[in-house]
């Protein structure tokens, strides 16, 4: 017993200095982070050019945005980066994530190649492309070959579907990469039992392989959707959010008249809304995997 | 034992520990769409770097003229020249400056606060933290740029490679912390409590023991938030003016948007922008790529 209190008392002055420890990343986290997230929802009630005074003036910058078609349209963008690069992507990865999960060498070469897009930068990755769809000077013209000499990056529904190619070229590596080691963690015995019930390939990827990565191709696509919000480098440079606003996502919509227009407080409205569609995702998907972020992140980790 | 759908092993004699044994022929069975989108892949990715490449070595007046997918007879090095000469060396040291200047304070204040969380899991202060910073995984960073930019202006930042540091350091936090609190999570209990028993402070038993035992997650950690901001945009182009404080991503943009026509000499600017990542690929790959996957809960 004496012990026991002894102890917890000279636990105690020890524990003490925890929460010191955790100050300077408390400060600099709400300082920059948390401070601009309240300031964006206190900026939306307010009209500011971004270089002279902030005045307040209540609900105006909201009815600008509410009622300006643009926004329903960005919305809708958004919304569609978001489903059809998700459908474009979640098949790929997990196709290659099983892939490379096997263990010939020649695999984890190819891996090699693979992972590369995930090193460089959107802009950079951007600007290359932009140079290689050039419809007079790019890859297509040079090879003389017409179907891929188009405008790519002038017609609307073929910039938004070079916007998924891109998006998917740089980002089908990394779920891969989350495929392939949610794939090595499938116990080997359930393909064993399948086999030997006379379960085929086929059958055994629908009914082994798909439903134990149920946790994977939820983190997956949590990144991936939530993740879809913030194509911004990417899509700015590629198509700046062109042709007219066919590729206008939000978060382009909120630099465009934030920073180019110089109405900070619509461009605040639509980072609350930004910030609102995140959150939103975020629970729904959480809820729909039943398990926390960190769950998923030490499965990740391990 | 037998070879399963994801891991089709051919049956060569280096299948180590099992031996040699017979499968069954279903389970021999190559994995053909896997295969065929493995290649398919294989060109859809390379074949931008390799055109990337080739066409950064081309004399201009030729590049138009030329094959797009061959390489240049006698490759140059004059667009590399034109790139280095518009400044990008001082773009490259701008990089580094934010680079290190933010992972450095990120994962220490960050590996201090993980610590405090674990082992102070029962102070309710620090529990409180722990679910700050995990609802900060789920704030979107362009959303808050506008406020990070008064606050900026406010502190007298604006235009200064500080003005980079700060915000990114805030942003590196929340996930550094997660990952880092999970790798102190699994350092053995008995350890702490002997370091205790031989009177270690908490500041010494994070030093002495935490630190070294977590080298790999605080390795792995840095690595993630380097390339992150290395290659961030958004802030640079927001919190900045002057050419001399461009990082290399808006100093490429801004190149691009100086010398599109000269295709070459721009492909020659993404290729320099990326090779001190690259070199980086070619010696870590696998702590870069454990490095990503620590990082995929964002």
């Amino acid at each position: 017993m004496s012990t026991l209190t002894g102890e917890r008392s000279g636990r105690r002055p020890q524990r003490s200095i925890l929460p010191w420890l955790a100050t300077p990343a408390l400060l600099l986290f709400t300082g920059f982070a948390v401070v601009p997230l309240v300031g964006v929802f206190a900026l939306s009630f307010t009209t500011w050019d971004g270089i002279g005074s902030i005045r307040l003036t209540g609900l105006t910058s909201w009815r600008a945005v509410l009622t300006d078609p643009g926004l329903p349209h960005a919305l809708w963008v958004t919304f569609l980066v978001m489903a059809v690069s998700w459908a474009v992507q979640t098949p790929l990865s997990i196709l290659l994530g099983t892939f490379l999960a096997g263990r010939q060498r020649y695999r984890a070469v190819l891996g090699v190649v693979y992972f590369i897009p995930l090193m460089l930068s959107s802009a950079a990755i951007a600007i290359a492309y932009e140079a290689l769809l050039d419809p007079n000077f790019g890859l297509g013209a040079g090879l003389g070959i017409e179907a891929l000499s188009q405008d790519w990056l002038g017609r609307p529904g073929l910039a938004f579907g070079v916007v998924i190619f891109v998006v998917s070229w740089q980002f089908v590596p990394f779920h891969s990469l989350i495929y392939q080691g949610g794939v090595q963690q499938i116990p080997k015995s359930l393909y064993e039992a399948a086999q030997l019930d006379g379960a085929g390939r086929v059958r055994q990827f629908f009914s082994i392989t798909l439903p134990q990565l149920k946790y994977t191709v939820i983190t997956s696509s949590t990144l991936m959707v939530v993740g879809s919000l913030t194509f911004f480098d990417l899509i700015f440079v590629l198509t700046e959010g062109g042709p007219g606003d066919a590729t206008r996502v939000l978060a382009l919509d909120m630099y465009k008249r934030g920073f180019q227009a110089s109405l900070m407080g619509p461009a605040s409205a639509i980072a609350v809304i930004l910030v609102l569609v995140g959150l939103a995702l975020a629970l729904l998907l959480r809820r729909l995997g039943g398990r926390d972020a960190a769950a998923s992140q030490l499965e990740g980790a391990s | 034992m037998t070879t399963t759908l994801t891991k089709t092993r051919r049956p060569r004699k280096a299948t180590r520990p099992q031996g040699p044994h017979r499968s069954r022929p279903e389970a021999r069975r190559r994995n053909w769409l896997g295969g065929l989108a493995g290649w398919l892949w294989l060109a859809v990715v390379a074949v931008p770097l390799y055109w990337t490449l080739i066409t950064s070595l081309k004399d201009r007046s030729r590049y138009y003229a030329s094959n797009p997918l061959v390489p240049s007879a006698d490759p140059t090095l004059d667009n590399y020249r034109m790139v280095v000469e518009s400044d990008f060396l001082q773009y490259f040291v701008n990089s580094v400056v934010v680079t290190a200047g933010a992972v450095i304070p990120a994962v220490l204040v960050s590996f201090m606060a993980a610590y405090a969380i674990v082992r102070g899991w029962r102070m309710r202060v620090l529990r409180a933290m722990n679910g700050l910073f995990l609802m900060g995984l789920a704030i979107p960073l362009q959303a808050t740029v506008i406020p990070v930019y008064l606050i900026i202006i406010k502190l007298h930042l604006y235009d200064s490679l500080p003005a980079l540091i700060l915000p990114s350091i805030a942003f590196a936090i929340p996930l550094s912390v997660l990952v880092l609190a999970n790798f102190i999570r699994d350092v053995p209990k008995e350890l702490f409590d002997s370091m205790r028993v031989d009177g270690a402070t908490e500041w010494t038993t994070l030093w002495r023991l935490a630190a070294p035992l977590t080298r790999p997650a605080i390795l792995t950690v840095s690595i993630f938030n380097a390339l992150t901001i290395w290659n961030g945009f958004l802030l640079p182009l927001v919190l900045t003016q002057s050419p001399d404080r461009r990082t290399l991503p808006l100093a490429l943009w801004t190149f691009q948007g100086q010398y599109g026509v000269n295709v070459p000499a721009v492909l020659a600017a993404v290729v320099l922008t990326t090779l001190p990542v690259l070199v980086l690929y070619a010696f870590g790959r696998r702590q870069l790529l454990s490095g990503l996957t620590a990082g995929f809960s964002r």
